[in-house]
């Protein structure tokens, strides 16, 4: 593989983490260790730069409305040239809920328009309906993997998130809300730029998708190791079973 | 023609539960459902009934069990009480325990999201605001929402003394909106630690909007607190606790200090938590004028309230419940268990339902990593056992120690197959109620409604 080490930067830990964020980023960790791949988990908080040089899978969770305020105003000045450059060195990017809005062009709370980074071609906007709370799960189509593959989560979300023209959805809904409730789409990705609501956490419910971005960070073009995944699966299938989906 | 119509609805919501627990349906909210619905005003009417008048506590750990204190305190002072003693804080479970029981002082646990409504149609002498941390987002909506809508209350509750604790920054951050709170907390320096626990909530200056700092951390972000740029910091506690000394599951022992009194107090719950509920007890009966021997008396004859670490006796084996539901109370929880040495096996049950919440993202924020540092058998039950055995893989327990039993009967069987020494039970909500139903069954537990 070309890259021997996942270099993870964790964005704003302290601020977005509201959907236990950190289970994402122990499924990463663990899963490189026990394969003896080296790991390393940085984080960079409010007022520091991005060196996009310095990691190869870079995540931000979600958070309150007023800390997402803060960490947006802060994504902006101090940290998208190093997002833009990261995407475009091909390092694996993933926003989840917050984040993945914030990854948008804007996101518009009744009368105020918060910037977002522009790494993915959506707008999301809070709706006075509802909040899209529930299981859900999504069916995939990402290179190298299965046609249709399942990522299984939790959505709780204000946000509905519109695709401009050309923008690929991360998935189709097939039990839960889904982007808008409305569209089918689920989430949106740019290559190794990844948006989605569904936390749970992800990574958690869906091992196969943590290897995706774990294989995708470090360019292993050949795959990763195998592990002993009999857990792993059957939390799998638990939490699609929780969402009304019966997995293959 | 009022009380007319609320004699005649509160007659047949009373003939409607009866006959639901005639058929075996205990703990449903109907009753109190159909009573607002016939005499929507019921809860003031009933609630002016009382002589004493009535308090209310709200807090998202710990209401269960501080009520539970302040129970056995007015009882002390010669109070009959009107109490949801089993938890049925919401709206249909306070008009049924005012329709259900006789007392001259009602005292209430109120659901988070319900406060505001309930204060307006009770109007209490008191409201004790405990804690506020993260707790089933897919309920309750994000945190800052339930702080605006406390504000509130601090605002409008007129007649009411706020009392407030004065540890919890984004709960003592309410006083200023208050005609004149009380507040409580630990002035213990040995209790606690200097390094904060992950699930820590990050609670922010409102005036400068920088993070507070912390020269100690008692629960969760519960400690003393101060903002960097001096706009503000923790008030000082008229009502305090000292010279604690924790001693693992069977309680501790510590001087509650009041303003004019303090006395020495042991009490038979364990955790630094259950001192906060003991400490918040004693405010909110000083604020209802309670004198100290009382309050006193009261914390020594506290025993644990439903499902909060109840020490049970099963088949001859020692056992212990506690409940989980939220990152916070689950660290406080497990930090408790593993400062105690005694040999035991561990039966954890995870459900996924309303009451549980229907999102289990928040086992990924409780700290089970403290596990791995124990020994001994752990169980994983309930509808979600297979993703909390998941958890504790990546928390490193040992997974030869880990076994997935999601039915809660086979479970408890194999539990007490598999360990001489004590069990302990960790379950959610409605595994909890589950759990006792099948103690109550095997007569190791008495019936829970009672």
């Amino acid at each position: 593989m070309a890259e021997t080490k996942l270099r993870i930067g964790a964005l704003y830990p302290d601020q977005m983490n509201i959907y236990a964020d950190r289970g994402n980023i122990a499924v990463l960790s663990n899963r490189c260790k026990w394969r003896n791949i080296e790991v390393s988990v940085t984080s960079v908080g409010i007022g520091e730069a991005l060196d996009s040089e310095q990691f190869n899978l870079i995540y931000l969770g979600g958070g309150q409305d007023e800390d997402q305020r803060r960490c947006a105003a802060d994504l902006i000045e101090n940290k998208r040239a190093g997002l833009v450059a990261a995407a475009e060195n091909g390092s694996v990017v993933v926003g989840v809920c917050g984040g993945y809005q914030l990854f948008g062009h804007w996101y518009e709370l009744g009368e105020e328009r918060i910037a977002g980074v522009g790494l993915l071609d959506v707008e999301t906007t809070r709706s006075n309906g509802p909040r899209l709370i529930g299981n859900v799960a999504i069916a995939t189509a990402l290179p190298g993997c299965p046609d249709g593959a399942l990522l299984a989560g939790f959505e709780n979300h204000g946000g509905r998130t519109r695709l401009l023209e050309g923008a690929q959805p991360l998935g189709s809904v097939v039990s839960g809300h889904g982007n808008d409730g409305s569209s089918g789409n689920e989430g949106c990705r740019a290559g190794n730029v990844i948006g989605t609501y569904l936390h749970g956490p992800l990574l958690p419910a869906n091992s196969w998708f943590a290897d995706w971005l774990i294989a995708a960070a470090l360019r292993a073009g050949d795959g990763l190791p195998q592990l002993d995944d009999d857990l792993e699966e059957r939390a799998h299938v638990a939490a699609c079973r929780a969402a009304g989906v019966k997995p293959d | 023609m009022n009380s007319l119509r609320l004699a005649l609805a509160g007659f047949l919501a009373r003939t409607v539960g009866f006959a639901l627990r005639i058929a075996g349906s205990g703990g449903t909210s109907a009753p109190g459902k159909l009573l607002l619905a016939l005499a929507p005003a019921a809860i003031t009417q009933l609630s002016t009934r009382l002589a004493r008048g009535c308090a209310v506590i709200s807090a998202t750990n710990g209401k269960t069990t501080t009520s539970a204190i302040v129970a056995e305190v007015m009882r002390a002072d010669g109070a009959t009480l009107v109490h949801n003693r089993a938890g049925a804080n919401m709206a249909g479970g306070i008009a049924a325990t005012l329709n259900d029981q006789k007392g001259d002082f009602g005292l209430f646990e109120l659901d988070e999201f319900w406060l505001p409504s309930l204060v307006e149609q009770l109007r209490p002498r008191a409201v004790l605001m405990g804690n506020l941390f993260r707790d089933q987002l897919d309920r309750y909506g994000e945190l800052d929402q339930i702080v605006d809508r406390w504000r509130e209350v601090a605002r409008s509750a007129s007649g009411a003394r706020l009392v407030l604790n004065a540890d919890d920054p984004l709960i003592a951050g309410l006083g200023a909106d208050a005609a004149e709170p009380l507040y409580f907390g630990l002035e213990d320096a040995d209790a606690g630690s200097t390094i904060p626990q992950h699930a820590a909530e990050q609670a922010c200056c409102t005036v400068c909007g920088e993070q507070f700092v912390y020269t100690r951390y008692f629960v969760g972000h519960l400690g003393h607190y101060s903002c960097p740029q001096g706009h503000g910091a923790r008030p000082t506690p008229e009502v305090s606790a000292t010279d604690i000394e924790l001693d693992g599951l069977s309680g501790s022992r510590f001087v509650i200090n009041l303003p004019g009194a303090s006395f020495e107090a042991r009490l038979s719950l364990p955790g630094l938590y259950n001192v906060y509920n003991a400490v918040a007890a004693a405010a909110l009966a000083f604020a209802l004028g309670v004198p100290s021997d009382h309050i006193r008396s009261g914390i020594e004859a506290s025993s644990p309230a439903f499902g909060r670490a109840e020490l049970l006796e099963i088949d001859g084996r020692d056992c212990s419940i506690m409940l989980i539901k939220n990152p916070a109370g689950t660290n406080e929880v497990l930090r408790t268990l593993c400062a105690d040495e005694e040999p035991r096996s561990l039966l954890i049950a995870l459900n996924d339902q309303i009451a549980d919440g229907r999102d289990i993202s928040w086992i990924w924020d409780a700290d089970f990593e403290a596990l791995a540092e124990t020994s001994g058998a752990v169980i994983c039950s309930g509808v979600r056992a297979v993703e909390l055995a998941l958890r504790l893989k990546y928390a490193g327990v040992e997974p030869a120690r880990v076994t997935i039993e999601p039915d809660l009967g086979q479970a408890l069987q194999r539990s007490l197959a598999s360990t001489t020494g004590r069990l302990v039970i960790l379950p959610t909500y409605t595994a909890m109620l589950e759990v006792r139903e099948l103690l109550v069954s095997r007569g190791a537990a008495t019936g829970s409604f009672a």
